[in-house]
């Protein structure tokens, strides 16, 4: 794609979709495993299926088939949905400025659409120089493919977990893990990033046992301040440095 | 469990963090300091998740040895991610890993006793 950029609405809409495929094979598994897991807790195959259509958010749909699991309640399981997709107004903060001069009849869906996964790859394009007029059409080629995708591999997991005795012994879940740690170790550029990740990783240890996944917020919330603090303060035993000077290559 | 409420309250709060700001932020300002914490949620967010995943294998105790198959894969994928920096290599072979170890200590535990 160097060099010479798509240019049509057609051409856009295909090279979006090929950028996602590596993505679209990573949520394969997990995908079917949400659908296994919330059925094997006792969510209805319509509510299963539904989240997936209506959410479309696997790490929280996937963290709330837990929470059912453990009977907590569904103000808790959506609090914790709320936190846990904080991440997206960043993502949506990003992508902003690229799509403000598009009608609501695009930004409505475009926003539904936004993923970890959707974003990684169309924030790319927008930061490509080329002036192509279409570029929302590779954002939409992403998410045609990611939220097709995402339905199709619930729905199976979800017939899987009806008929498939204890469906997570595979292993299958730990692909949201692998997915995740791909995603995370290019984006520790600097050190309050690697302060946030590894403070939010070690305060998600200690505070596991907390009711109702209360954990992850805490631990969120914790890296996020981490980070904020490592950014003000430089570290202990370390010469405080102008800005410039720590974009080392 | 009311499940309708439970999907409409998630879908409603999940779409509150996608559309409005995608919206809005073309035509309002927000301070520096809110997009500057904003970027390390993601990281945060992601670790906070991954790490208890790998390190708490029953999601109880914490187990660092080489019999927790899902910290040895998970390592795995983070040499991967961090030499390559390919999504798709991470996953196959984080995946890879988790299944040949535990085929490997098995196999090991047969043999042994």
């Amino acid at each position: 794609m160097t060099g010479s950029a798509p240019a049509t609405r057609r051409a856009e809409l295909l090279a979006g979709m090929k950028a996602t495929i590596p993505l679209v094979i990573g949520a394969i598994p997990f995908g079917m495993i949400f659908g296994a897991v919330a059925v094997t807790n006792g969510l209805s195959p319509a509510a299963a299926a539904g989240m997936s259509a209506f959410v479309y958010a696997g790490s929280a749909q996937f963290i709330a088939a837990n929470l059912v699991g453990t009977g907590a309640p569904a103000a808790i399981i959506i609090l914790t949905t709320l936190v846990v997709n904080m991440r997206h107004i960043l993502y949506a903060a990003t992508l902003a400025p690229h799509v403000k001069r598009l009608p609501q009849r695009w930004l409505a869906p475009l926003g539904f659409w936004l993923t970890d996964e959707t974003f990684v790859v169309v924030i790319q394009r927008y930061e490509q120089q080329d002036a192509s007029p279409y570029k929302h059409y590779y954002y939409l080629g992403s998410a045609l493919l990611m939220y097709a995708n995402w339905q199709l591999c619930s729905w199976i997991g979800i017939i899987a977990g009806q008929t498939i005795p204890d469906p997570t012994r595979w292993g299958l879940d730990f692909a949201m893990v692998v997915t995740f740690i791909g995603m995370i170790v290019p984006m520790v550029r600097n050190r309050p990033t690697l302060a946030a990740v590894l403070v939010a990783g070690a305060v998600a240890l200690l505070a596991h046992g907390l009711p109702n996944q209360l954990g992850l917020m805490v631990a969120a919330l914790a890296g996020v301040g981490a980070g904020m603090l490592a950014q003000i303060f430089p570290g202990a035993g370390e010469t405080p440095q102008p800005a410039k000077a720590e974009r080392a290559p | 469990m009311n499940e309708f409420m439970l999907v409409l309250g998630m879908a409603v709060v999940t779409f509150a963090m996608r559309y409005p700001v995608m919206a809005l932020v073309g035509r309002i300002n927000l301070p520096d300091r809110v997009f500057q914490a904003l970027r390390y949620v993601p990281p945060a967010v992601l670790s906070a998740i991954v790490v208890p995943e790998l390190l708490l294998p029953d999601g109880e105790r914490m187990l660092l040895a080489p019999e927790n198959t899902r910290l040895v894969a998970g390592l795995v994928a983070l040499l991967v991610a961090w030499k390559t920096k390919n999504l798709l290599l991470t996953i196959v072979l984080g995946m890879l890993s988790l299944w040949g170890w535990s085929w490997l200590l098995s196999a090991l535990t047969t043999a042994g006793g």
